[in-house]
């Protein structure tokens, strides 16, 4: 073998030893999860890298748990409910934004941009006085109504962002044809609009299914908890003796689905995310 | 068809200028809008302008009578030879100085990491995209999870991270991570970059692809070498991207609330800014002290993002 060969194999070893790295470090956790939601409690202690025999005890106890069920039932309403919320508001402002030049537009996406830096912590107590006045307080509502305002604004950036690239043509065209805005927007640009709005509609998903200030603060009782919640207030005899298996069985219960979502969508949460981001 | 042939020459006017059709357009535009406005004034606007009023009051969270006006007397206040209030108060500078610690270091890391990343990431090889989709996996784990699993992982008894340290002999007995105060920052830091990595590291990738590849080819038939390229042509048209990713990481980082909350409580040595005007707001019931300490999160956040808007509308002054 010559010294180049030799220096082209040594960099490929490398190469391959960094990716290795980088996926123990981005995969392992997770997978230690999974490890330790499969032991017994009586093996819980001892630290072991593989699964030896499967069980799944912990993942009974869990899905037996009404208060566990009745949060994912509650996480996955209030996500929903958000995510169509937040896309039906933002298709509408995103036409305006993103096809229609009129005075106010830099304003008003200024506005929405900055809506989206806000700390969450500085509109807590107004909120919450908001939501006592509409007798929100500990329902799924509240919750609803106060997500808007991280969905919405991320909605609306990212929806005017894809708007703005449909080609003018189409609407031309429908101009001529003596359409008004609103069947310009339903008939002719929603059919093009619709991978943009899974994308943004995942994203919305995922930020609504993993909030938690709003959801610790807006509700009270384990009936109207959310899956951060319930997961953050699983808990032992004292804060030594935490449930280590139950608590992993469902961490894993509620992310696996996420995984699976982000995996199969990842070019589409890749291009809303950079949208979001990059061309702004 | 005729007709849209002039249309597509005159489209400039058609959609600009003040016809008809324009105006029709405009007022629609504002009708699409209203709901969308509406909303973020119902959760946005409304309730920040509440919390700053209820900054200026002692309301209480156990009366819904919104308490009375007591000026800035929350924020500081002279009472004989006694100042008080939230500036004056060692716990809120502790925060500050742990929220300030938090951002230094998390976002330092994760933007030189999710650069690192992205420059491994940007080399072609069988199986790419695959890697792509498995580094994205801790950024879909709900913050409550990541900080549960990683408490579990640097418990100080049974956690695998001390194992693994005493094993290869890195200490001596185990750490404390999570309790001890001068360690329990850095768990902090330690959960957060691995949640935030892959998002910038997808921001730089995206950034890296748009990067003109002739510059690359001619650096490559002059023979200069890779690190200095990367220096003298990679990292200066990376920057504009660096600085959103950035931007966006240390206004995320100033409101930190979740990772803290769930890992440490209420411990003093890794309380945030949020955590301590949560704690106040909600735990103490002290609305008007709470909103205090919220008004002045938001004050900060608000220069910061508003910096954010001036150098973003100087560069696309500069684009065109």
């Amino acid at each position: 073998m010559s010294l180049r060969q030799l220096k082209k194999t040594l960099l490929r070893f490398g190469f391959w030893c960094l990716i290795g790295v980088l996926l123990l470090y981005a995969v392992f956790p997770f997978y230690y999860a999974i490890v330790t939601s499969l032991k017994p409690s009586s093996a819980l202690f001892e630290v072991s890298y593989w699964i030896h025999n499967p069980d799944f005890s912990n993942y009974a106890t869990v899905l037996h748990q009404a208060s566990f069920l009745r949060a994912i039932a509650n996480s996955l309403i209030v996500s929903l409910c958000v995510v169509t919320l937040a896309l039906f508001l933002s298709v509408t402002a995103a036409y305006a934004l993103g096809r229609v030049k009129f005075r106010g537009r830099g304003t008003v996406l200024m506005m929405v941009l900055g809506v989206s830096m806000f700390p969450q912590v500085a509109v807590l107590s107004g909120l919450f006085e908001v939501i006592r006045a509409l007798g929100l307080y500990n329902t799924s509502w509240a919750l609803i109504l106060s997500y808007t305002i991280f969905t919405l604004p991320f909605t609306v950036w990212v929806l005017t962002t894809f708007m703005g690239q449909l080609p003018h043509e189409l609407e031309e065209a429908a101009i001529m044809d003596g359409a008004s805005p609103w069947v310009t927007l339903t008939r002719v640009l929603l059919p093009l609009l619709w991978p943009a709005l899974v994308t943004t509609g995942l994203l919305a998903f995922i930020a609504a299914w993993n909030e938690f200030l709003f959801a610790l603060t807006f509700t009270l009782t384990d009936a109207q908890r959310t899956v951060p919640v319930a997961i953050a207030l699983i808990s032992g005899g004292s804060p030594h003796e935490l449930p280590w298996g139950l608590l992993m069985a469902a961490s894993v219960l509620v992310t696996v689905p996420l995984v699976i979502l982000v995996l199969i969508f990842q070019r589409r949460i890749v291009s809303g995310l950079t949208a979001g981001a990059l061309k702004g | 068809m005729p007709a849209s042939l002039t249309l597509a020459a005159h489209d400039e006017h058609l959609l600009t200028r003040e016809t008809p059709i324009q105006r029709r357009r405009v007022r629609a535009a504002w009708l699409f809008l209203a709901p969308m406005l509406l909303c973020l004034a119902l959760v946005a606007a409304w309730p920040l302008l509440r919390t700053f009023w209820f900054s200026l009051t002692d309301a209480n969270l156990a009366d819904s009578g919104g308490g009375s006006f007591v000026g800035l007397s929350n924020y500081l206040f002279h009472d004989e030879s006694n100042w008080s209030g939230i500036l004056v108060d060692p716990q809120w500078w502790n925060a500050v100085r742990n929220t300030l610690h938090f951002t230094v270091v998390s976002v330092g890391l994760e933007i030189v990491l999710g650069l690192l990343v992205a420059l491994l990431l940007n080399i072609k090889f069988t199986g790419r995209s695959l890697v792509r989709a498995l580094i994205l996996i801790p950024w879909a784990i709900p913050t409550i999870v990541s900080a549960k699993i990683w408490s579990w992982m640097l418990n100080d008894q049974f956690g695998i991270i001390n194992h693994m340290m005493l094993s290869v002999g890195l200490i001596d007995a185990p750490l404390a991570w999570t309790a001890d105060a001068d360690l329990s920052m850095w768990a902090v830091i330690i959960v957060d970059v691995w949640k935030t990595v892959p998002f910038v590291t997808l921001l730089m990738l995206a950034a890296l692809q748009m990067l003109p590849s002739d510059c690359y080819e001619a650096a490559r038939v002059d023979g200069i070498h890779p690190l200095k390229v990367f220096w003298r042509v990679t990292l200066p048209l990376l920057m504009p991207a660096l600085l959103v990713a950035a931007i966006f990481r240390i206004l995320d980082s100033l409101r930190v609330f979740d990772v803290i909350y769930v890992l440490t409580s209420n411990s003093s040595s890794t309380m945030s800014m949020s955590v301590y005007a949560r704690q106040h707001l909600v735990e103490f019931q002290d609305v008007g002290y709470g909103s205090a300490a919220s008004t002045l999160l938001f004050l900060v956040v608000a220069v910061i993002a508003m910096l954010y808007l001036y150098l973003g509308r100087r560069q696309m002054e500069v684009r065109s």
